[in-house]
């Protein structure tokens, strides 16, 4: 048996979040919509129309290709892809091929196995993309296909990778780490079950040590980045029993069958196409001002990676505190919002950190506010610290500065004023604790007992009776001590 | 016969009325078009709508246009809303434009009225109308000559008098050489002048739109009213501003060698070309030898080029989505069969031809090579109109020829256009004015070439030449 080693590479393709297409002003967005009702003479291939470039696609293109790293083109070219389907108006893909917007650029990676790897990047290229049929609708006649042409026209980016990866575990984790990069930058939604993010792997081993194989097998139909993880391992065994059978694996485009868990050839017919490329004569040579491209550079700021590291650093987060916190670039700025300012009155990151990734993104997510608008939508970060900082000195319990959050968030108030107006205040005069244990003492006489005698899981029962009396006020730690004091009597 | 500039004029003058106009055209079309052929639908009822909104437009002290009440045609490969257009072919049989392309709606931004739709050769590619799917048209000063192509149902019907203005696109030659073989005016803009939004693609790097007319100011009038920048058009440019000087003293024009040495053009056309150079220079403009080495390899390039080019564009006629569709047992089989039913023999030859240059194993020695010689022609032009201001030379290398005179051979018709395609591979603007008639009373047509964007001398010297 040869030791073989995988040789990796993706193809991704990202929509861009753009309000219109790629080369018409029809809304871009609208894939809930009625078919065929964002449609007009150019996307759906009339005779005369022409394609205009939309600037806000090309400046998301070129703020993908910044947080790739890649080296971005200030002229490249549109070409035609030609070839004959029923969901491609035109009977050819406006794209790019020789002179890609963005060249090569790399993506860092975590090994599983501790370390990081960079994975380099090939090309990032702007594309329309086609329109969607419907085989044999509903209610349609079998032998029928219908085409919408909502997403024809739509931007896509496609990012090439090099074949840099040698596992399904590292193409998982570069596609995973390149969905965060382009929400990070803001240019793609990201959600794969509807579309806006596909990806095809490309898979070929080599003897370990060798050269480059000699071959590649190109899979499709991945719906998820753990489709993907499986189809590389399968794709993986298939080719190494192949090999070491003397046999050789030829150059192929396979579809993974999610259900039966395996590749299938894909129908010779449909992978062997002359695309009979050449520069679109209907759009001039796309050109980024150095002054545009200088803008966006400065704007780019921290990527995911920095911003991790720096939230390890600056702010003493775990790995996995990090990576929730700089899941978007919105959140981590929130984020870091909210630690700069406690760390002005005193506060650590850990209070903060507890109320973010607990009661914070537990509203956030049931109200699905969407990166862009938590600026907007979420709480003051000096609301939020007040409260952490409240909840933090045992001013108020755990459950009560949830309740405080909550308020504070409603109404945009000061969490102190809402304390004391809504009687929150945690209690710890040891008077009135006391008058609560002994309530809780009277009505649960054996769990007394238990503690008495020794067994301290009693404590939590009338701990709880405790907190119940006092409306949550209580300070649960007081409080424990007041009824061992009791007891101990 | 009134001119476009005269009936604007009288209409504005409150002298007659758009509707007057269009009646005593509609009948003349009447007449004679049965004979002609240049028209493949007369738009009358919207046509008669149209000039009543400008005669009410007018009535109730409305700002007339600059063509009020004008009327014209345009080649059957411009979009008119509401209006059916085929490039006479059969694949678009049916299609109802959903939009106006720009230079018609420029020209109804004028005030003009348009009045149908004018035969052509298939999607353009031709050189006599010969190729069109539905009819012949007959040349007005001969029928039993083509009218030239592919624009031939625009220059007759300009010459037969339908109209004073009708629209026609050039790719190779296609306004040029009809307008030559019929005795009207015709012009090729600069690329990106006039906007080809709504223009059916033969050969986008190549195709212009542009206007026919009967005289030199008409001509330069509907180029007035046609050109400007387009947003829906990207290789549209912001029109050249109005020139101040006039008439043709001072100029330098340009004899290519090329143009009037060898066999290139028969001996009457070139002898009627040299009158009107002699023409030129007794009113003041100096004629300067120059040479354009390599217009000689400026057909087959101006082929590959045009037909890689067509194969991309004429893909969307796919019987899918509008026109003309066969039925077939499945998708490849309704993609032969409307396409093979679809197009005429020549669309289909220009789709295979075009199809082999670009492929895989052709590109570099077809296709790039064709663009390479494209930049050698281009720098050939510079330098000449280092020495000259315009070039002048033949429209076509004869009068017009007899129906089916040009036989099967498709390369003896791809010959005719050895004049007038170096002009579009080169960007330039390119006009043929009429330069007399031979013997047999076929008109001969002159062609003047000059930079880009210098429209504005050459309406002069036009005006001039015409005039003097």
């Amino acid at each position: 048996m040869t030791d073989f080693e995988p040789v990796i590479g993706l193809e991704v393709h990202a929509q861009l979040k753009t309000a219109a297409k790629l080369f018409c002003r029809c809304a871009a967005g609208g894939f809930d919509a009625p078919a065929n009702t964002n449609i007009c003479p150019v996307c759906t291939g009339q005779p005369g129309a022409l394609p205009a470039a939309n600037a806000g696609a090309v400046e998301l293109a070129v703020r993908a290709g910044l947080a790739l790293n890649c080296r971005v083109n200030e002229v490249s070219v549109f070409v035609r892809k030609n070839y004959f389907y029923p969901d491609l108006p035109k009977a050819y893909q406006i794209s790019q091929y020789d002179l890609p917007l963005c060249g090569a650029g790399e993506i860092t990676i975590d090994l599983k196995a501790g370390g990081t790897k960079k994975v380099r990047v090939r090309r990032a290229h702007l594309e329309e993309d086609a329109g969607k049929l419907l085989h044999s609708p509903a209610g349609g006649a079998q032998d029928h296909t219908l085409a919408d042409f909502n997403r024809s026209g739509v931007p896509l980016l496609e990012i090439v990778s090099e074949p840099d990866l040698n596992s399904a575990e590292e193409a998982y984790s570069c596609l995973t780490e390149l969905k965060l990069l382009l929400q990070w930058a803001g240019v793609c939604g990201c959600d794969m079950e509807k579309g806006e993010l596909r990806c095809d792997v490309n898979v070929s081993l080599r003897p370990r040590g060798a050269a480059t194989p000699g071959y590649k097998v190109e899979i499709k139909n991945l719906n998820s980045f753990k489709a993907a993880r499986d189809a590389v391992s399968y794709e993986i065994s298939r080719q190494a029993a192949a090999l070491n059978n003397g046999e050789t694996v030829a150059r192929d485009t396979r579809l993974w069958d999610e259900k039966a868990r395996r590749t299938e050839p894909m129908r010779s017919k449909e992978a062997a196409c002359d695309y009979r490329y050449f520069p679109e004569p209907d759009l001039p040579p796309l050109r980024v001002a150095p002054e545009l491209l200088a803008g966006l550079k400065s704007k780019t700021g921290d990527l995911p990676r920095e911003a991790r590291a720096r939230f390890i650093r600056d702010f003493a987060l775990n790995a996995y505190e990090a990576g929730v916190v700089a899941s978007t670039r919105e959140l981590a700025a929130y984020a870091e919002a909210c630690m700069r300012h406690a760390a002005t009155i005193g506060l650590g990151s850990k209070p903060i950190m507890n109320l973010l990734g607990g009661e914070f993104l537990a509203r956030v997510n049931e109200n699905r506010i969407a990166p862009k608008d938590l600026a907007e939508k979420a709480i003051r970060p000096e609301l939020l610290v007040k409260t952490a900082a409240l909840a933090s000195s045992g001013k108020v319990s755990a459950s009560a500065a949830k309740t405080l959050f909550a308020r504070a968030w409603e109404t945009g108030r000061d969490p102190q004023a809402l304390l004391e107006e809504l009687g929150l205040a945690q209690v710890s005069d040891p008077a009135q604790l006391e008058a609560w244990a002994r309530e809780a003492i009277a009505a649960r006489p054996k769990a007394a007992q238990d503690l008495k005698a020794g067994n301290e899981r009693a404590l939590g029962p009338l701990v709880g009776l405790l907190m119940e009396k006092s409306a949550g006020k209580a300070n649960p730690r007081a409080a424990g001590e007041v009824i061992r004091k009791i007891l101990g009597e | 016969m009134l001119t476009a500039k005269e009936i604007s004029k009288a209409i504005a003058g409150k002298k007659t009325t758009a509707a007057e106009v269009l009646e005593s055209r509609l009948k003349l079309i009447k007449e004679r078009d049965g004979e002609i052929g240049a028209f493949l639908e007369v738009f009358g009822e919207t046509a008669r709508a149209g000039a009543a909104a400008v005669d009410r437009k007018i009535a109730a002290g409305g700002r007339p246009g600059r063509l009020a009440g004008v009327p014209v045609a345009i080649k059957d490969n411009l979009l008119y809303s509401g209006h059916r257009m085929t490039c006479a072919s059969r694949i678009l049989e049916g299609y109802v434009a959903p939009y106006t392309a720009t230079a018609v709606q420029r020209l109804l931004d004028e005030d003009a009225v348009i009045v149908g739709r004018t035969n052509m050769d298939e999607f353009a590619m031709g050189s006599s109308t010969e190729n069109s799917a539905f009819k012949r048209t007959r040349n007005p000063a001969n029928p039993d000559c083509v009218p030239g192509g592919s624009s031939g149902g625009s220059a007759a019907a300009v010459a037969a008098g339908f109209c004073p203005i009708a629209l026609g696109s050039d790719t190779g030659g296609s306004i040029r050489q009809p307008a030559a073989f019929c005795g009207v005016y015709g012009l090729r803009p600069t690329y990106g002048t006039v906007s080809r939004h709504g223009l059916t693609a033969f050969a986008s790097s190549l195709d212009q739109v542009g206007p026919l007319a009967s005289t030199a100011e008409d001509l330069q009038l509907a180029f007035e009213a046609l050109a400007g920048h387009d947003p829906k058009d990207s290789t549209s440019v912001a029109p050249p501003a109005a020139g101040s000087r006039a008439g043709a003293a001072g100029l330098r024009i340009g004899l290519p060698k090329e143009f009037f040495s060898g066999d290139n053009a028969d001996e009457e056309t070139l002898s009627l070309t040299k009158a009107a150079a002699a023409a030129l220079e007794r009113l003041g403009a100096r004629l300067v030898e120059v040479t354009l080495p390599h217009v000689r390899y400026a057909v087959p390039a101006y082929h590959v080029v045009a037909a890689s080019e067509a194969s991309s564009n004429l893909g969307r006629f796919d019987g899918l989505r509008y026109g003309f569709s066969a039925p077939g047992a499945d998708l490849a089989e309704v993609y032969k069969k409307t396409r093979g039913l679809g197009f005429g023999p020549e669309v289909k030859r220009r789709i295979l031809l075009g199809t082999c240059a670009l492929s895989a194993g052709c590109h570099d020695a077809y296709y790039l090579k064709a663009q390479k010689v494209r930049t050698l022609i281009k720098r050939d032009f510079e330098a000449a109109f280092e020495k000259a201001d315009f070039i002048i030379g033949p429209t076509a290398p004869t009068p017009a020829f007899r129906f089916g005179e040009k036989g099967p051979d498709p390369l003896a018709m791809y010959l005719s256009d050895f004049f007038t395609v170096p002009c579009s591979l080169a960007g330039l603007c390119g006009v043929s004015a009429p330069a007399g008639r031979n013997a047999a009373g076929l008109p001969v047509g002159v062609q003047l070439l000059g930079r880009p964007f210098s429209e504005p001398v050459l309406f002069e010297l036009l005006k001039a030449l015409q005039n003097g």
